[in-house]
């Protein structure tokens, strides 16, 4: 299989990626790394005018703490470098838990962390944890940067919200209020394939009472699946216990919309969900109390 | 050098661009005019006659393309050749010289680590670079960095104890 023909640049900087795209009238596809264009490609899913191939951009690599906590991950942030990171490993145990559970080990040396995000897959294990860790994009169009919150970012399966002429520069998680913890989770039958289900929760603690909770799901729904305010409304201002822990785990069970199919029944994959934010929950509230 | 596929003309149509590309491929640096559309695994198989880089699903699932792309296991039929320009390419072919084969073919030499071979070259690349960035990787390192590499064959044991076997020659020869 090949790709049908297509123009091909490859800009040095973002304003001229940006540039070429505003000219281009919608035709064309920023490419990153490519682990999922290059397949749509390649099965003529996609078929643009023109790639707009951003790896010469020098600069846009960079995974960094901002002093006010924040955390910026950069267009060309692979995979692996966050699967490798020590930063990610000690401040952010949601994305430390999904990065070795990203498709594969070759496919994590080229996908990228933003690019996952904007292909918007209902399967994709980064949309999860970006809403779960209320996350948002940074997106530099001819009139400047904006940011747009992932609650707004993805409009549907395979649809963000960039217009035509826009480039995702970076991702952005917004620091933690109190101690950060978290975790993902993900039933696939096999490395690579899609997920049966999958869950991420992201909590902030100011000692043993949850200030901030959130709960994203993939697999299980036509779209990645928000449930920030079913885990909120279970767990937020109160401690982890198997009450809490129960009430949460059935909240988000119940923002599950799974399907049928080879993988699973519905109801199968709805137990799964609750399973894993049970678990999830359970770890958490274990190790704050051999912490304490 | 043109754009080559299997089922499209050698040349491409009149009118259709191509772009000037330099690869360093195992080593040596070739300068080639490309169609951006060409995949990087049919311009190592067809283009530069390097067999030992297979296709097997062409839909990055299997790794059996597996090459290095800047030192990093990349399966190459899910990269454009252009993104290569610049770069460093290592192909099967690049591990061994004339006079010696490398550690991570002896180790499936020794260990049988193949047999129909289809899926070999990836997984020995896949296991080059896990050994560089892992010098003494577990069993468990070795199944996790293979995890994208599929061998129908089911030799995976094999697989494994070759990974083992190359890993802790390196680790007695540096």
């Amino acid at each position: 299989m090949y790709p049908s023909r297509f123009s091909y640049d490859a800009p040095a900087s973002v304003a001229e990626a940006v540039a070429i795209l505003d000219r281009s009238n919608g035709e064309a596809k920023v490419l990153a790394g490519g682990q999922s264009l290059i397949p749509m490609l390649k099965l003529r899913f996609a078929s643009p005018e023109r790639i707009v191939d951003i790896n010469n951009i020098e600069g846009l690599d960079y995974l960094r703490q901002d002093p006010d906590g924040s955390l910026h991950i950069g267009a060309l942030v692979r995979h692996e470098d966050v699967e490798f990171s020590d930063l990610i490993a000690e401040t952010q145990p949601t994305l430390a838990a999904a990065a070795s559970l990203v498709a594969d080990p070759l496919v994590r040396t080229r996908g990228t962390f933003v690019g996952s995000v904007c292909h918007a897959d209902p399967q994709g294990d980064w949309a999860a944890t970006m809403i779960a860790l209320d996350g948002r994009i940074v997106a530099q169009g001819p009139n400047g940067r904006r940011e747009i919150a992932m609650k707004d970012f993805v409009l549907g399966p395979f649809t963000n919200a960039l217009a035509y002429n826009e480039v995702a520069v970076e991702a952005v998680i917004p620091p933690a209020k109190g101690t950060r913890v978290g975790s993902y989770l993900k039933l696939e039958r096999r490395v690579g394939d899609f997920a049966t289900a999958s869950v991420a929760i992201a909590l902030d603690m100011d000692g043993a009472t949850v200030t901030r909770a959130g709960c994203a799901l993939a697999g299980v729904g036509g779209k990645t699946i928000d449930a920030n305010a079913d885990i909120s409304g279970a767990l937020v201002g109160k401690a982890l216990n198997a009450e809490t822990i129960e009430a949460a785990a059935e909240a988000v069970a119940g923002a599950a919309d799974p399907r049928t199919d080879h993988r699973g029944s519905a109801a199968y994959k709805r137990q799964v969900v609750k399973t894993f934010v049970t678990r999830i929950l359970s770890n958490i509230a274990q190790t704050e109390q051999k912490a304490a | 050098m043109t754009s080559l596929y299997e089922v499209v003309p050698d040349a491409p149509a009149e009118g259709v661009a191509t772009r000037r590309v330099t690869i360093t491929v195992n080593g040596e640096k070739r300068t080639l005019d490309i169609e951006p559309r060409l995949l990087l695994a049919h311009l190592i198989r067809q283009g530069l006659q390097l067999t030992g880089t297979h296709v097997g699903c062409d839909t990055t699932g299997c790794g059996a393309c597996t090459v290095l792309l800047n030192g990093r296991p990349a399966k190459s039929c899910t990269v454009l050749a252009v993104q290569a320009d610049g770069r460093e390419v290592t192909t099967v072919e690049g591990l061994a010289s004339a006079q010696q084969l490398d550690p991570i073919q002896e180790g499936f030499k020794e260990e049988h680590g193949l047999q129909c071979g289809f899926c070999t070259p990836g997984m020995m690349l896949a296991a080059k670079a896990l050994i560089e960035r892992n010098p003494d990787p577990t069993e468990d390192d070795v199944r996790w960095a293979l995890s994208g590499n599929i061998c129908r064959c089911t030799g995976y044991q094999n697989i494994v104890k070759a990974v083992l076997w190359a890993a802790e020659k390196m680790r007695e020869e540096s």
